[in-house]
């Protein structure tokens, strides 16, 4: 016999699958939506009752797509400064917080708070000045204008700091008095116990690079040297009104980030789970 | 010096540090100080610079139409996405939180927007919100509205559009966040409060809601300091129109500074928009240190 909380809580239950399935419909109908406005031609994605499966899968949207943007190369932008940036973001940043998370120092204080302020500026208020750095560089059209000032991230410092103070001491201490140098302590001891560490940062990274817009639309116009997100947007003045084309392209652009979101979930649910960064 | 100085632990630590210190330096401080010092000028790039005192923030803020609805665009917009987002975010959480099956499918259904680029979204978006045969009118349509709204194409609609929209895409990572929330929230409570008689919707509000209070705190924070940068749905989704409708902040210190090239002007309104967001970072820790304090 069950009792009535037993019941109660199957109604609660159906209830809210019902709530979450909502919801869900919610979350991925505009990727259902644009997946199948992709394999039509104008005509169709502007029929009216709606054909949520074409009829015929026109594939060669995509083709098209290809052949009148250099959808290709931005991607292979993105990908070339996502990675680069992510690898030294992750070389610079441990590098810091290593010396604030094991080295006693003059100053340490005051530039710890330092860097603790520079989370607080947003990106908008230093553009400006930034972009005239990168002009008088002569860094304007460069991959250096996309990559280097985006190495520097105070976060990274201070969540490597926070993982690096949990390592115990006594390997170090050991390491130490067989003469290790500081810096073999840090490449061989440190970063190899921080693989977690390490491998969500890269992942936040990563995922920042590859969504970032604002910054690359100042810095880069030459076609050939944009990344995606803008490359979309000198697309979205190409094609207009042409939305089957567009959503194949948006398509392309966002294929990338999900299959990579899919693989690395774990890692980005958990890491927004303990620390709340932006994704 | 001596070998001894250089090998000094204050050296070593200073070696590690200075890539990060001439980063930070040169693209953080140099920069958040020039834009200041520039927001005093007047200066277009090709004429030299003139040294023209508070006038950027006087005109700002007695003559400049945009500026005001910019301003009041961003504050609208913060004050409709930050709740619904956390408002919504907070109810997956929770119902997602009583043992239910999938929980790994649904959260990363619901997480999956939050990892969408901003600009192919928007695309995909302004499709979605098309006056004529944009999905939502022709559902709406076909559910016997008669005249629906014109979404971004309409004064009064554009703003509520591209709300709908960072809502949508902020809803999972709040919903992450409150969920990690919720599982520190130990059971015997929970199981005290239904002994003592409480049902489900006094237990929510007398135990969940106190306890997730630091979770929603730092949320907020968080959202009401993005929200005040929106910028890439409204430039992709509206251009900032149409009149002015969606025009923000950092919308229109892009079109100062790099469309017009006012950079003193642009300066001014991105330091304007610093203030406002320094404001709500400084609040947060202050709360924080008296949290920890007592």
């Amino acid at each position: 016999m069950r009792t009535s909380t037993q019941v109660m809580t199957r109604w609660t239950h159906m209830i809210s699958y019902v709530f979450l399935a909502a919801g869900a419909g919610i979350m991925v109908l505009p990727f259902l939506w644009m997946i199948s406005t992709s394999f039509k031609n104008l005509n169709e994605s502007m029929e009216i009752p709606i054909r949520w499966i074409p009829n015929v899968f026109r594939f060669n949207n995509y083709e098209q797509v290809f052949v009148v943007i250099p959808l290709a190369r931005f991607i292979l932008n993105t990908f070339f400064v996502s990675v680069t940036t992510t690898t030294a973001a992750l070389i610079v940043c441990t590098m810091a917080a290593y010396a604030f998370a094991r080295l006693n120092f003059l100053g340490k204080n005051v530039l710890f708070y330092m860097f603790l302020s520079a989370l607080m500026i947003p990106q908008q208020v230093t553009m400006i000045p930034n972009f005239l750095i990168m002009k008088y560089l002569g860094w304007i059209n460069t991959y250096n204008a996309l990559i280097i000032p985006s190495i520097f991230t105070a976060f990274g410092i201070f969540m490597m700091r926070q993982f690096f103070m949990t390592v115990p001491k006594e390997l170090e201490e050991a390491a130490r008095i067989d003469g290790c140098s500081r810096f073999r302590i840090y490449w061989n001891i440190m970063l190899p116990l921080s693989k977690p560490a390490l491998i969500t940062l890269a992942i936040f990274n990563f995922l920042q690079e590859w969504n970032s817009f604002l910054w690359p639309l100042l810095v880069i116009d030459n076609v050939n040297l944009q990344p995606i997100q803008v490359g979309l947007r000198t697309f979205e003045g190409e094609f207009g009104t042409q939305w089957h084309l567009l959503m194949a392209g948006a398509l392309v652009a966002e294929l990338p980030i999900i299959l990579f979101y899919l693989f690395c979930q774990r890692y980005i649910i958990a890491g927004i789970a303990t620390s709340g960064i932006k994704g | 010096m001596s070998r001894k100085f250089w090998l000094s632990e204050t050296m070593v630590a200073y070696y590690f540090l200075l890539p990060c210190i001439i980063g930070f330096l040169l693209f953080t401080t140099i920069p958040l100080v020039s834009s200041l010092v520039l927001s005093f000028y007047d200066w277009n790039i090709l004429s030299p610079p003139k040294f023209i005192g508070l006038s950027n923030f006087i005109r700002l803020f007695t003559d400049d139409d945009i500026f005001i609805t910019s301003l009041k665009n961003t504050v609208l917009y913060v004050i409709a996405v930050v709740p619904f987002g956390i408002g919504l975010g907070l109810i997956a959480a929770v119902v997602l939180n009583q043992q239910l099956k999938g929980v790994a499918f649904w959260r990363a259904v619901y997480f999956l927007p939050v990892i969408t680029s901003t600009v192919a979204i928007s695309l995909v978006w302004r499709w979605i919100f098309n006056p004529d045969v944009g999905l939502i009118n022709v559902i709406l349509r076909g559910l016997a509205v008669a005249n629906p709204p014109s979404w971004i194409g309409g004064v009064e609609w554009a703003l509520p559009s591209i709300m709908i929209v960072a809502i949508w895409k902020t809803i999972g990572y709040n919903m992450v966040i409150f969920l990690a929330g919720l599982q520190n929230i130990p059971k015997e409570l929970y199981e005290a409060a239904s002994i003592d008689g409480s049902n489900r919707w006094n237990s929510f509000w007398h135990v969940t809601v106190p306890l997730l209070r630091p979770t929603t705190f730092f949320i907020t924070v968080i959202a009401i300091i993005n929200s005040f940068q929106v910028f890439g749905f409204a430039l992709i989704m509206t251009e900032g129109g149409p009149g002015n409708a969606t025009n923000t902040l950092v919308l229109y210190v892009y079109q100062q500074g790099f469309k017009f090239f006012n950079m003193g002007y642009a300066s001014a309104i991105a330091w304007v928009l610093f203030v406002i967001i320094l404001i709500f970072t400084l609040l947060q820790s202050y709360i924080n240190h008296r949290r920890e304090a007592a």
